[in-house]
């Protein structure tokens, strides 16, 4: 069987901007018959916590969130789709979304704090490296 | 914004932006069963020039493509090249 080629994306960051390149970058490469893995690890694992997805702040020129106000205003008026839609076009399109379980020891998430609605498994740098041997992308971002 | 009439599968991104024509001809295209015709059309300029790449990289093929006042129109076959 035809094997696609791989992306594997880590998700380090939480900030809001940050999110959105990984997101649009996964959706694209998945649009372009990729396979496509994000980890999400240290601050990127707070944005899938329950409630958490759009919650980051923006990685330059935040202003205490006015700044993400302004960006987000600008955002809905030239018709970028939201992360939650973005995130649901990733599962249809059937990329991956793993959580680093170490990030959630250290920083005291339970399973219960994350959105099993998106995660397709638990796992640590073994699970990563596996996959970026293989991947013709990798991304740290 | 995906519908389907006989043998084309319409999706319609006018107004749309980066990543969602692209995003949107691949639900298309998942949807398309061999010998469909998916239509697409948009205004977003760059996916004018990306959504050919895409059928290029899943081994399709663009029957023709239009453009009108901005606005672009892609017809992609599903049967493999």
């Amino acid at each position: 069987m035809h094997m696609a080629e791989k992306a594997t994306i880590i998700v380090h960051s939480g900030d809001f901007d940050k999110v959105y390149s990984a997101m649009i970058i996964g959706t694209g490469a998945l649009a372009m018959g990729m396979d496509v893995s994000f980890y999400f690890t240290f601050w990127g694992l707070m944005r899938l916590k329950k409630g958490q997805l759009e919650g980051g702040p923006l990685s330059k020129m935040n202003f205490l969130g006015i700044g993400k106000w302004i960006v987000r205003r600008r955002m809905r008026k030239a018709h970028v789709r939201s992360l939650e839609e973005l995130m649901r076009d990733f599962i249809e399109l059937g990329g991956k979304i793993l959580a680093c379980d170490m990030t959630m020891e250290i920083m005291g998430i339970r399973k219960e704090d994350l959105r099993g609605d998106l995660i397709s498994d638990y796992c640590a740098v073994g699970t990563y490296i596996k996959e970026a041997r293989e991947s013709r992308i990798t991304l740290f971002i | 914004m995906i519908e389907k009439e006989g043998n084309t599968i319409k999706v319609n991104c006018e107004g749309e932006t980066c990543p969602v024509p692209l995003v949107e001809t691949r639900k298309a295209l998942r949807q398309a069963s061999p010998g469909d015709i998916v239509e697409v059309v948009g205004t977003h300029p760059a996916s004018k020039r990306e959504i050919p790449m895409a059928v290029e990289a899943l081994g399709l093929r663009v029957l023709d493509i239009s453009e009108e006042n901005g606005k672009w129109k892609i017809r992609i076959i599903m049967e493999k090249r």
